[in-house]
């Protein structure tokens, strides 16, 4: 028997309490790391130099470098080892010249190769700050406006506003927990918040509400067929559409995560911030968004 | 609908396929008279530098703000012609009350000294002598400032005086009213030369120094240095002049380049820097491809694995469709960054999702008892829905991406969207032909194939 036929019955709202109160000791765990911790925002917000060097014969130590490089002034270096020979150094916005000089200095005793090179102002960093914001606001709005139209002609029991307002709260649920664990891997691991990891989150809001479309579109056309009251159509529409999306996130999952071991520097914490992103995004569309609904409609006396 | 047209359509999707599969990897068959496209690849994966520029426009009307930009962006254009690069990209830019200048230098070897030559801001003027008792006046004042301490000279009556330049004084000709210097051949002589080409204000300002200076000097001074010391034979009109001189050929370029760059109108200030050498680049590049392959062929055997004989469909046509998405890739053109590579593996994630819906939905049609051919149009028409909701909200956070974002942004934005495009085209006409081609054959009866 193929594994498709095992007929999935799952009763996601029976346990519905604890999934929420699952999401909300995660949700209040990130809010109060992103509190205590807080943000490491990578150059590309703060400003910032990165140069990334490959010795040719042997790599100095962290404090041979150090100690070399005490004559600029470069504030807090920080100095991380790439590979068996290379080193990225990051710190403040230096000027093209002090960046030759560090250059010179650096290869002073074994001839280096330059690999990579970014310094970027302060002004821009607080710009990209100003759009990102933006972005982020704008891609949530139209969302779930979106949800809003696609299932206008929804109106019983739940309009399709609500629909909208669920997911607005799953998408909120599905980029503060990437954001937490982000913060703690920053405080502890040095991980930054680069334009990558913003690039990533906002993919997982349009991959999270995928999922959730599909749920959705399901209860639409569950509630034609008339089966049963809105609760059992929910979960029904729920284990019908769940080897479906656990298969799709798997196949996501394996081209991501190949892209995290294989994928290099820049996309390492770029594939992880969707992996963890398409984690939660899958799980807060299953177990989440639709329960979120029946819960809101009985609270309300609707159903 | 008749079998014979699924036929046709699958014999035109082979075709299509098979020079999508030429176009993306010629090196395979060596077709001959097949065009041989190369990726356009971005410079975190060819190598390059990335440079902003912030213009310092506050002695500019502001006005004249634009054509300073683009005048500005004309000249350094000039200066980075002359490194050779193959297609640099020099951008103006305005960000609320910012005007910034791009320039992006691909596959340069040295940025430090495209740096440096962009960088530079000369300031060109033209000097003209000083009356007889002006260079008296400073000749007589230096000799009194002389041997004295700074103290002491301050003391003196206009000391500063004795800063000035004896022999030269400023005019009015300066790198603002220089159109272009370029070298030429005396006709004659066979001699070297440079030819200067002054705007209409700067004819005007030349002809009237060149009346009041003949047989005089009119030296050009770059940041102060002299670099020339033409003599004026005749007053001239029309605002071209010419330096004569015993100058190599290099000599005479050097020359000209320098007038060229002194010709900057506002002075520039580099912001942001983003360099990345070739190793690095190629290093990047193997890298993203080697993820790209792995990722494609464990979703190919999840696909087999776990849905038989329709994921044997679905994995062909995902590799068509990785075929299509990049020789699409090589035709608009599309410069391949990192986070585009990115966004191109991440949309094979999504194209699988189309099928993995068709096919979860096709499943259950044929567990509800009905006929193969009916399963798949009912199991195409139920999936359709959710498929496009699902891609057209990431389509739409894909704009927004793109409309507001930088170059890495753009380039993830540009691929995911490619490919989302791509993929739903691949569901509905590649895998949904696959499956017809099934119908009332034997395989079609034989249930573990299919569910």
């Amino acid at each position: 028997m193929a594994l498709g036929l095992i007929t999935m019955n799952v009763s996601f709202l029976k346990y519905r309490k604890i999934y929420f109160i699952f999401s909300g000791i995660l949700i209040l765990a990130s809010i109060a790391c992103l509190f205590v911790f807080g943000l490491n925002p990578g150059i590309d917000f703060t400003g910032g130099s990165i140069l990334e060097i490959e010795y040719k014969i042997e790599r100095p130590s962290n404090q041979a470098m150090n100690s070399s490089l005490s004559d600029f002034d470069l504030g807090e270096i920080h100095l991380q080892p790439t590979g068996e020979r290379g080193v990225i150094l990051r710190m403040r916005n230096i000027s093209e010249e002090t960046h030759q000089e560090i250059i010179q200095k650096l290869g002073e005793k074994d001839e280096i190769e330059e690999l990579r090179f970014e310094s970027i102002g302060p002004v821009i960093g607080q710009e990209l700050k100003e759009k990102t914001k933006i972005v982020v606001l704008l891609s949530i709005l139209t969302i779930v406006l979106y949800i809003a139209f696609a299932f206008r002609k929804l109106s019983w029991p739940a309009k399709s506003w609500q629909y909208g307002i669920a997911s607005l709260i799953a998408l909120f649920h599905d980029v503060l927990i990437p954001l937490g664990i982000f913060s703690v891997l920053g405080k502890f691991y040095g991980v930054q918040i680069t334009i990558p990891v913003i690039v990533a989150l906002l993919t997982v809001l349009g991959y999270s509400i995928n999922n959730t479309v599909v749920v959705f579109d399901r209860i639409r056309e569950n509630l034609l067929k008339k089966a049963g009251d809105y609760q059992e159509i929910v979960d029904k529409s729920l284990n019908q559409t769940l080897t479906r999306s656990i298969s799709t996130s798997l196949t996501t999952l394996f081209v991501l995560i190949s892209i995290f071991i294989l994928g290099g520097e820049t996309l390492k914490y770029f594939s992880l911030a969707l992996i963890l992103g398409i984690i939660i995004g899958t799980y807060s569309s299953l177990f989440l968004v639709s329960p979120l609904l029946v819960s809101w409609l009985r609270w309300r006396k609707k159903i | 609908m008749s079998k014979r047209r699924t036929y046709i359509i699958i014999g035109i999707i082979f075709i299509l396929a098979f020079f999508a599969g030429n176009l993306v990897y010629p090196q395979l068959l060596k077709l001959p008279y097949f065009p041989e496209i190369p990726f356009k690849l971005g410079l975190d994966l060819q190598g390059g530098t990335h440079l902003v520029y912030e213009a310092d426009l506050s002695s500019v009307e502001g006005e004249d703000y634009n054509s300073s930009m683009q005048g500005l962006r004309d000249v350094i254009e000039r200066r980075v012609n002359l490194f050779g690069v193959q297609e640099p990209i020099v951008q103006t830019q305005e960000t609320i009350g910012h005007y910034r200048l791009i320039v992006e230098l691909a596959g340069i070897k040295n940025p430090a000294e495209a740096i440096e030559m962009i960088g530079l801001t000369p300031y060109l003027e033209f000097k003209e002598q000083r009356l007889e008792e002006e260079t008296q006046k400073i000749l007589d004042k230096q000799k009194e400032v002389e041997g004295k301490t700074f103290e002491e000279i301050q003391e003196i009556e206009n000391w500063q005086l004795a800063l000035e330049d004896p022999y030269f004084i400023s005019t009015r000709l300066t790198g603002k009213y220089l159109k272009k210097a370029e070298i030429s051949l005396d006709q004659t002589t066979f001699k070297s030369l440079v030819l200067l080409q002054f705007n209409d204000e700067g004819a005007e300002i030349f002809k009237e120094l060149t009346s009041r200076n003949i047989g005089k000097p009119l030296p050009i001074y770059i940041d102060d240095l002299p670099i020339s010391f033409p003599t004026v034979q005749e007053t001239i009109s029309g605002g071209k002049a010419q330096i004569t001189g015993s100058f190599t050929i290099d000599e005479a370029k050097t020359l000209a380049r320098n007038l060229n760059a002194g010709a900057l109108p506002v002075p520039i200030i580099l912001i942001s820097q983003q360099s990345v050498g070739p190793t690095l680049g190629l290093i990047s590049l193997e890298k993203s491809l080697k993820a790209g392959i792995l990722g494609f062929l464990v979703v190919i055997l999840f696909m087999i694995l776990f849905y038989r004989l329709p994921g044997l469909l679905a994995s062909l046509a995902l590799g068509i469709y990785a075929a299509l998405v990049l020789s699409l890739f090589k035709l608009i053109p599309i410069t391949l960054t990192l986070a585009g590579v990115g966004g191109f593996i991440l949309s094979i994630g999504m194209a699988v999702d189309a099928n993995v819906l068709i096919f979860s939905r096709m499943r259950e049609e044929l567990k509800q008892g009905k006929d193969f051919a009916q399963a798949i149009e009912d199991g195409f028409n139920r999936a359709w829905s959710s498929i496009k909701d699902g891609n057209l909200t990431t389509l739409l956070v894909a704009v927004i991406l793109f409309s507001f974002g930088t170059s890495f942004i753009k380039g993830f934005a540009l691929t995911l969207s490619i490919g989302i495009l791509i993929s739903m085209f691949s569901a509905i006409f590649i895998t949904k032909n696959f499956l017809k081609f099934f119908v009332r054959t034997k395989l079609e009866k034989i249930k573990w194939l299919w569910v």
